[in-house]
């Protein structure tokens, strides 16, 4: 029998085929898909903010921001057996849902939190083989460990294969 | 001091709640006046809760909303959201342009030009009492509008006010009328020290 997991706000999962793991409605926050296709261990993370040095106290939660919560993540799917040369990563969200360019924070979050999981990802040695950033609409994840493929429905907008 | 939002006792939740009727009586007294009818406002509720359980009261995350963002900043610092779904928005702009349901799915340009003032409209009246109330110099922002999934709506307010904690605080009215039957949420997120700062301008002190 094959599960299907489903990640929240700030929070991740990892596990392993043929189960299947979703987050549901990204909007600015990213969710960022690591797979490693010779043990078939998939983690799929739900990214909220870009930095964790941005907040004094972050300790208490990790899973927020892309420089901690993808390092979590790596070193559980390790634990879990696989292999850290392996790992492929594929990339979904970072919108700006309001279309905000007044300059405020709330203008640029999504794409600072695009480029803070880039350099994350590039900092940990993970390829980036595919993403579908930006624009002005929300996306659901659906991350399918049997074969790697993450499938992004956006609503309006149909599904589409990354 | 208040430092978190779980610290938050029972005399300022009752303090928001009054703060939130207030503002919500102003709003739901401009909506009426635009659609001429009587609006019932809800039991404003105060909120502190996991932002998984905020996007889940308000519909689910992959629940399709309209929503309008309004700023604010000066004295006070925060985010009013006010949603609806698309079907109520449909009904609303109706009203408001005395036109029957055209049938087609989905929101034109001018409806939705449509909503994002109305939502302006009851920002600012909501804000502004709550500036009358406390004495407070409120700026707002324009309005933003977007139609999409609730979550990815949410998550706007809740990463901007969320941040620093693993919990989101806010205060929700719902609005209705008897001849339409419409729902609509007014939801207000704000930061500790506008909150702090309230509640010494009205005299509550821990």
């Amino acid at each position: 029998m094959s599960e299907q997991y489903v990640v929240g706000i700030s929070d991740r999962k990892v596990a392993i085929a043929p189960d299947s793991i979703v987050t549901y409605a990204l909007g600015s926050c990213v969710g960022v898909a690591l797979y490693d296709v010779k043990t078939r261990i998939g983690g799929l993370a739900h990214i909220m903010l870009p930095d964790s040095k941005m907040l004094p106290y972050a300790e208490q939660g990790r899973m927020k921001f892309a420089d901690t919560g993808i390092e979590d993540m790596v070193d559980e799917m390790i634990s879990r057996g696989a292999d850290r040369g392996g790992l492929k990563a594929k990339i979904a969200g970072g919108a700006d849902m309001f279309k905000i360019s007044d300059g405020s924070r709330l203008a640029s979050i999504g794409c600072r939190n695009v480029a803070s999981v880039k350099s994350a990802l590039s900092r940990l040695g993970i390829q980036l083989v595919a993403e579908d950033v930006g624009r002005d609409y929300g996306r659901t994840l659906y991350f399918d460990l049997t074969t790697g493929g993450v499938k992004i429905q956006s609503l309006g907008k149909g599904t589409k294969e990354i | 001091m208040i430092n978190s939002f779980t610290d938050l006792n029972d005399v300022y939740i009752d303090a928001l709640k009054e703060i939130g009727n207030i503002g919500a009586g102003n709003a739901a007294t401009s909506l009426g006046v635009l659609i001429d009818e009587d609006v019932i406002i809800g039991i404003p509720k105060v909120r502190i809760d996991e932002f998984n359980d905020v996007v889940k009261s308000i519909g689910g995350s992959e629940e399709m909303c309209v929503a309008v963002l309004v700023n604010f900043y000066g004295e006070a610092n925060g985010v009013v959201l006010f949603i609806l779904s698309i079907e109520d928005a449909k009904g609303i702009t109706d009203i408001l342009a005395a036109e029957e349901d055209d049938g087609t799915p989905g929101l034109s340009e001018m409806k939705l030009s449509g909503i994002k003032e109305l939502g302006n409209i009851l920002g600012s009246s909501y804000l502004g009492s709550i500036a009358t109330l406390t004495g407070m110099e409120i700026n707002l922002s324009i309005p933003h509008v977007a139609v999409d999934m609730v979550g990815a709506i949410l998550a706007v307010p809740i990463i901007e006010y969320g941040a620093a904690d693993s919990k989101v605080m806010f205060i929700e009215e719902s609005f209705s009328t008897k001849e339409h039957r419409f729902h609509s949420h007014v939801i207000m997120f704000t930061d500790i020290e506008t909150l702090s700062e309230i509640m010494t301008r009205l005299g509550i002190h821990i």
